[in-house]
């Protein structure tokens, strides 16, 4: 399971809507051992393509130093599809090397609604995971779960009384 | 001499969980090859069977990426420091493709190699 707090995935879609056609990427830092993505960056993809994404390796190392000062881990790894299903493609599971990070996949392929996706790649095995979207800003009960593609469009929000 | 390399996550259980190990080698390729005497099985998921640097990694030595360097004939010295971290790609795009990408790519990078600076750019 994934538990990320709604203006980091907001901004995660922000970026993606922002960059398609072309695919988005990024990473979200958080303390190491604590599984909580914190810090959003927002990474170049160095081939600007809109079936392929690389991070710019000389960002790559100055962002990863960073969270090493930072004593962080990348704790969710980002990519967009722009028109295809939010799926780890054989190329996103070949290339897959954070064993520890959550694979996050936004489709915009929708104009109007997003597929948001999260799985563990170890060893080249995919595993879908539940990715839960905490409001913490206002009511840290208000909790939406959202599993297998669902858009955040589509649900019910059962506790935005207000 | 002795040179400081760090380890990805991915590639700590080739040494024994430790994040920084030394080695030493006048060029990247002879570094690799004193680390795998000692950490057995560790070049092998850094240089593919033809001899070249794994597209899923990449390696730089203190803050160039080796790709610009000369790859695994990039010079080293004493005291140099050298990070690998696993290349972050992927993609809605067929592996295939995207494998003939990677090699365009370094086979660039290896014409512009020597071209300081402009490199990066010029390799994409």
């Amino acid at each position: 399971m994934l538990s990320i707090d709604r203006s980091i995935v907001d901004a995660i879609v922000a970026h993606a809507r922002r960059d398609h056609p072309d695919e988005a990427c990024g990473v979200v830092a958080g303390p190491a051992g604590s599984d909580t993505p914190t810090r959003h960056i927002a990474m170049d993809n160095a081939a600007r393509s809109m079936t392929f994404y690389e991070f710019d390796s000389m960002e790559q190392l100055r962002v990863w130093r960073e969270m090493d000062d930072r004593d962080e881990e990348p704790v969710v790894i980002y990519h967009s599809h722009t028109a295809t299903e939010a799926y780890p493609s054989r190329t996103d599971i070949s290339f897959a090397g954070e064993p520890g990070a959550h694979y996050l996949l936004v489709s915009t392929r929708e104009p109007d609604s997003e597929e948001i996706r999260s799985f563990r790649i170890v060893d080249g095995v995919v595993t879908e995971e539940p990715v839960r979207i905490v409001d913490a800003g206002v009511d840290p009960h208000a909790v939406q779960s959202y599993m297998f593609g669902q858009s955040p469009a589509t649900v019910d929000y059962e506790c935005s009384g207000r | 001499m002795a040179i400081e390399v760090r380890i990805p996550t991915i590639l700590r259980s080739y040494t024994g969980g430790a994040k920084v190990v030394e080695g030493t080698g006048d060029t990247l390729g002879d570094l690799l090859t004193d680390l795998d005497s000692r950490h057995g099985g560790l070049k092998g998921r850094l240089v593919t069977d033809a001899g070249a640097l794994h597209r899923f990694v990449n390696v730089y030595v203190n803050d160039e990426d080796v790709r610009f360097l000369g790859a695994l004939d990039a010079k080293l010295n004493d005291g140099d420091s050298v990070t690998i971290l696993p290349a972050v790609a992927g993609g809605a795009f067929g592996f295939a493709a995207a494998a003939a990408i990677s090699q365009h790519r370094a086979a660039t990078a290896a014409v512009a190699g020597g071209v300081r600076g402009t490199s990066s750019v010029a390799a994409r």
